[in-house]
This record gives C-alpha cells, sequence and structure tokens, in this order.
C-alpha cells in the first residue's frame, strides 16, 4: 500500500504537461527576451533564489561554484531542450525543486562543496531544459544565463557577508517563506490535477 | 518608436489576474483583523520568549500554515475554520499576557496547530481569476510582515513599562478573539 502511494505521488510529481506558450517579446532581440523570460517567471526566479542563499550560507566556495556551475548546467540543459518539438511543464516538479532547497535554506545546515555544485548542477539542467522546450533559441538562453550569474552572484555575496547571527536567521526566515510558496505551489498543482 | 509597441508586447506576457493575484495574496491577511492580531500575537509571543523562539515561531507558522492552504486549495474541508481562527487569538493572547514560558517544542507545536486553520482560510478564499503562485508568494510575504511587526513590537520587551505593554497587548488580543468567537458561533 505505502509502495503504491509512493509510486502515484512519484508519477504526479514526475508528470509533465504541455505548457502553454508565454515567451515574451520585448523587440530588443532573443538576448533581452530570455532576461524578461526569467525575470518574469517566478517558478525560475524563486528556485534560483533558493539556491543563491543557500549557496551563500555555504560560504565563499559554495557561492562560487553555484556562480559558475548554474548558468552552465541552465545553458546546457537549455540546448538539450531546444530539440523538443512542444513547449514541457513540470510544476509539481518544480515546486518540489523549490520545496528541498527553501528545506535546506531554513534548516541552514553546513553542506559540501560538490553537494551545493550537484544542487546547482542539477537545478540548471532541469530549470534549463524546460526553457529550452520554451524555443528561448540559443541567444534567449544566454540572457537566462547572463542574468542568472549576476542575481547568484548578487545574493551569494550579500549572504557572505553577513556577519550578524539575527542576520543569518533572517535568510533561514527566508528559506521557510519558500518552503510555504511551494507547498502552496504544490496545493496548486493538486487542485489543477 | 519601436520601444513603444516593443514594452506593451512585454507587459502582454502577465497573465489577467496576476499582479492582482499577488497584491490579493498579500492584502488577506493585513486585511482580516482576526489573522492580523494572531499573527502579530505570534510575534509579540516570540520576542517574549527570545531566542532561539523568537525565529522558530516565525518560521513554524508559514510552513504549517502552507500545509492548511494547500488543504484548502485541494478542497479538503477542515471543520470549525473561523473558530479555530478565533481560538487562536485566544490562545495566544492569553500566552502573551501570561507571559507563558512552555518548551520550545510545545510553543511550535502550539503555534503550528493554529497556522493549519489561517492557511486553510487562505487557501479556500482565493477570488477567481487570481494567479496562484503570485498569490501564495504575496501571503506568505504578508504574513511574514506580520510576524515581523509582532516582533518589532516585542522588543520593547527588554523594558519593564515594555513588558507591561505587551501584556496588555495580549489582553486586547484574547479579548479580540473572543469577539471573533462569538460572532463564529453566532
Amino acid at each position: 500500500m505505502r509502495l503504491a502511494v509512493s509510486v502515484a505521488l512519484g508519477l504526479l510529481v514526475l508528470s509533465p504537461v504541455e505548457a502553454q506558450a508565454h515567451l515574451v517579446t520585448t523587440g530588443l532581440g532573443p538576448f533581452y527576451d530570455g532576461i524578461s523570460h526569467f525575470t518574469l517567471t517566478p517558478d525560475d526566479i524563486l528556485p534560483v533564489l533558493a539556491l543563491a542563499l543557500l549557496a551563500g550560507l555555504s560560504g565563499p566556495s559554495g557561492g562560487r561554484a553555484a556562480l559558475f556551475v548554474l548558468p552552465v548546467a541552465w545553458l546546457a540543459g537549455g540546448l538539450l531542450g531546444l530539440s523538443r518539438s512542444s513547449e514541457l511543464s513540470m510544476p509539481a516538479l518544480t515546486a518540489s525543486t523549490l520545496l528541498g532547497l527553501g528545506a535546506l535554506v531554513a534548516l541552514d545546515r553546513k553542506l559540501p562543496l560538490g553537494l551545493v555544485a550537484g544542487l546547482a548542477a542539477a537545478l540548471g539542467l532541469f530549470h534549463g531544459y524546460l526553457n529550452g522546450t520554451a524555443k528561448l533559441g540559443a541567444l534567449g538562453l544566454s540572457g537566462v544565463a547572463a542574468t542568472l550569474f549576476v542575481v547568484v552572484a548578487l545574493v551569494a555575496a550579500f549572504v557572505v557577508s553577513l556577519r550578524a547571527p539575527w542576520s543569518r536567521m533572517a535568510v533561514r526566515v527566508a528559506g521557510s517563506w519558500l518552503v510555504a510558496i511551494s507547498m502552496l505551489m504544490l496545493g496548486w498543482t493538486f487542485r489543477a490535477g | 518608436m519601436p520601444r513603444l509597441p516593443a514594452l506593451l508586447l512585454a507587459a502582454a506576457h502577465i497573465q489577467p489576474g496576476e499582479a492582482s493575484g499577488l497584491l490579493t495574496g498579500f492584502l488577506h491577511p493585513v486585511s482580516g483583523l482576526d489573522h492580523v492580531i494572531a499573527m502579530v500575537a505570534v510575534g509579540i509571543w516570540g520576542a517574549q520568549l527570545g531566542p532561539p523562539a523568537i525565529w522558530l515561531l516565525p518560521v513554524t507558522f508559514p510552513m504549517v500554515m502552507a500545509c492548511g492552504g494547500t488543504l484548502g486549495l485541494m478542497g479538503v474541508a477542515l471543520p470549525g475554520v473561523e473558530i479555530g481562527i478565533a481560538v487562536s487569538a485566544i490562545v495566544l493572547g492569553v500566552l502573551v499576557l501570561a507571559e507563558a514560558r512552555p518548551p520550545l517544542a510545545a510553543a511550535a507545536v502550539v503555534v503550528g496547530f493554529f497556522a493549519i486553520f489561517h492557511g486553510h482560510a487562505h487557501g479556500t478564499e482565493l477570488p477567481q481569476g487570481q494567479s496562484g503562485i503570485l498569490y501564495s508568494i504575496g501571503f506568505v510575504i504578508g504574513t511574514g510582515c506580520l510576524h515581523a511587526v509582532g516582533i518589532a513590537l516585542g522588543l520593547v520587551h527588554r523594558w519593564s513599562p515594555g513588558r507591561l505593554a505587551l501584556r496588555a497587548a495580549g489582553a486586547v488580543v484574547a479579548l479580540a478573539g473572543v469577539g471573533f468567537l462569538v460572532r463564529g458561533l453566532a
């Protein structure tokens, strides 16, 4: 029974759905379309924010790892996704990703550098692939990757610079907010399903 | 000239209801007095208890509240939601009034229990046509801001008159809770 429930939940989380096209056309070119796509998509922004907070909590080395691994993995995943004929969306898995990353931020456990880099790679490949299926194009994906670099650099560096104990706690509170948002996103997915 | 149509096209990305979803979500906990007093009381109680409760309670509340919200979104009925919210104000008000100092885990359980009712109300009261994710972001931020207000008010706890004022505030919260309970039972 437990196995059946686990399998059912797993299938629900992993089940992809065809997304409705919502590409942004800025008129300034595909690079800026990519930037706009990322900055106007909460499903993409929130997990990146969570990873940047986590990387910052892991110290300067964790921040540097995420700073370079995430954009490269996102770009690689996006290029893979370009070959898919229709746009793909996996809202439950996206919410689960945010849930996991937010929980790690809230717990503030010291993570090994390899794990931070691995999480960045996994997040980048997954979300990049989804972006690729949205037909952002190579230049659009480059715009996303550039934005990721800036966002992770700013957020992770800010967290690394925090010294007061209460400020680190504030980051953990932000992590709990991300967990709460992700759980509600899951609720929306189940409701929609 | 090409810039103007470009901006209009970019704005077309916003789905109907998205902007209002964020605002509606933010205003939902802020505009309901029953939610406001309970959440501010959580912050005040955390400040009275001091570290680590001052952070643990505002961390516990939104996460458990989201569980309640998810139940509401999925259409799972929870009996006596309005009564639960009213009782949360009474209990939290009394705890602030008494400056109660239970074990940390017990404090988290109390706050988490009542958070389910508040979350369920948020989950079921979503207006039609609102963006789910932005509504969720809005109401988690709104709830967090209320906790922050409570913590900020609770900082006066370090002074003797401040402690007295906080206990008086707890009494006001509890009395308001009684009013909500009477209204809910009527």
